[in-house]
């Protein structure tokens, strides 16, 4: 059987290199050109991601990240989250390498295939780092009073990640 | 921010370690979890190199322009005011399209030129605009078509089906986005009264 899920990424990467050949571009030169962008992109974040994982793997360590979740449960509760999921929720709108790197870690200890594995990845797909892109996007327009702005994104990503524990509940059972 | 973050996080775990005697893996953590960074990076560095490369090729090849072309009948309601044929609904377009393809290098740039032009067309000054607020909120939310960092991580931690949550990831994020874009259009009613 054919799953839908497996054939998007082979569709995609292939259909775009045929569209770019029937247009008559060097998709090869092309490649070659973006893919050392994209090495240009890992070797830039690997310094911030180098910070967020030593700390945190420290916090981790210490059980401050435990009694951080176990506090936070009951907010994770009213919203149909799971508590392992809490940290990443916190962090996601901040920093992309940080949630990247937690969120490697509750995969790590509960698996990919579990239920707060599956909502964490929803979360990460779902969401933004929001507070870096809107201080990115009104510095370069000289903007100091962004009005209604906050709320409105964080609204966005607090429906993303209640919907994503929904989903997962309702797609996959909480296995 | 980060510095309050990254700053805070180590000092917890510093005081946490005290407190509850697990000095020791917290040491041991500081020395070992700094290399799992760099782990990371070269795990996701193929992937990277891949998708970058593919969508570039999808760049060169005129499919942003393609896509941005039939957002524009949706843009042109969203973004009230602003010329359709002008200069900042152009990069809107763009930078929604490259975001759609998940070509973060490009999308980043096209959508600084688009807060830069509308506060050029709509004069924000220093405050702003509901179409700026607008078009941040989209910005804040996640369009990607294929979440490739997802799906690898998920590769990795030993996913048997990685793929399976595409589905998902689109429902969440347009749900997201329809309560982002109304919140925005709600506020800037309320803010008018």
């Amino acid at each position: 059987m054919i799953r839908f899920t497996d054939c998007l990424i082979p569709l995609v990467i292939g259909g775009i290199l045929l569209f770019g050949a029937c247009r008559g571009t060097d998709v090869f030169a092309s490649f070659l050109d973006g893919a050392r962008s994209g090495l240009a992109t890992g070797f830039s974040i690997l310094p911030a991601l180098v910070a967020l994982t030593t700390c945190v793997g420290m916090f981790k360590a210490s059980g401050a990240l435990d009694l951080f979740c176990c506090a936070l449960a009951p907010l994770g509760n009213l919203l149909g989250l799971p508590k392992e999921v809490l940290p990443l929720a916190m962090l996601r709108p901040i920093s992309g390498s940080g949630a990247m790197v937690i969120f490697q870690d509750i995969l790590s200890s509960v698996g990919p295939d579990s239920f707060a594995g599956r909502v964490a990845g929803v979360m990460l797909g779902s969401t933004e780092t929001t507070f870096y892109t809107i201080a990115v996007y009104f510095g370069a327009a000289g903007i100091q009073k962004s009005r209604h702005t906050l709320p409105s994104a964080l609204s966005a990503d607090l429906t993303g990640f209640v919907v994503s524990a929904l989903l997962v509940r309702l797609l996959f059972g909480v296995a | 921010m980060m510095t309050v973050l990254f700053t805070g996080m180590v000092v917890l775990s510093v005081l946490f370690g005290l407190l509850t005697g697990r000095m020791d893996a917290v040491s041991t953590a500081a020395i070992t979890s700094c290399g799992k960074g760099v782990e990371l990076v070269l795990s996701l560095l193929g992937a990277m190199c891949l998708w970058s490369g593919v969508m570039e090729v999808a760049r060169k090849a005129g499919l942003t322009e393609l896509l941005s072309r039939l957002f524009s009948p949706v843009t042109r309601r969203l973004f009230r005011g602003i010329r359709p044929k002008g200069k900042a609904m152009e990069a809107i377009t763009m930078n929604l399209a490259a975001n759609l393809l998940g070509l973060g290098n490009a999308a980043t740039p096209l959508g600084i030129t688009a807060m830069q032009e509308m506060a050029k067309e709509e004069r924000s000054g220093k405050v702003a605009t509901n179409n700026m607020i607008l078009f941040v909120v989209l910005n804040t939310a996640s369009l990607q078509v294929i979440p490739t960092n997802l799906i690898l991580l998920r590769t990795q931690a030993g996913s048997q089906n990685p793929a399976e949550l595409i589905p998902a990831v689109w429902l969440a994020s347009l749900a997201s986005i329809l309560v982002g874009v109304t919140a925005a259009k709600l506020l800037e009613r309320m803010g008018r009264r």
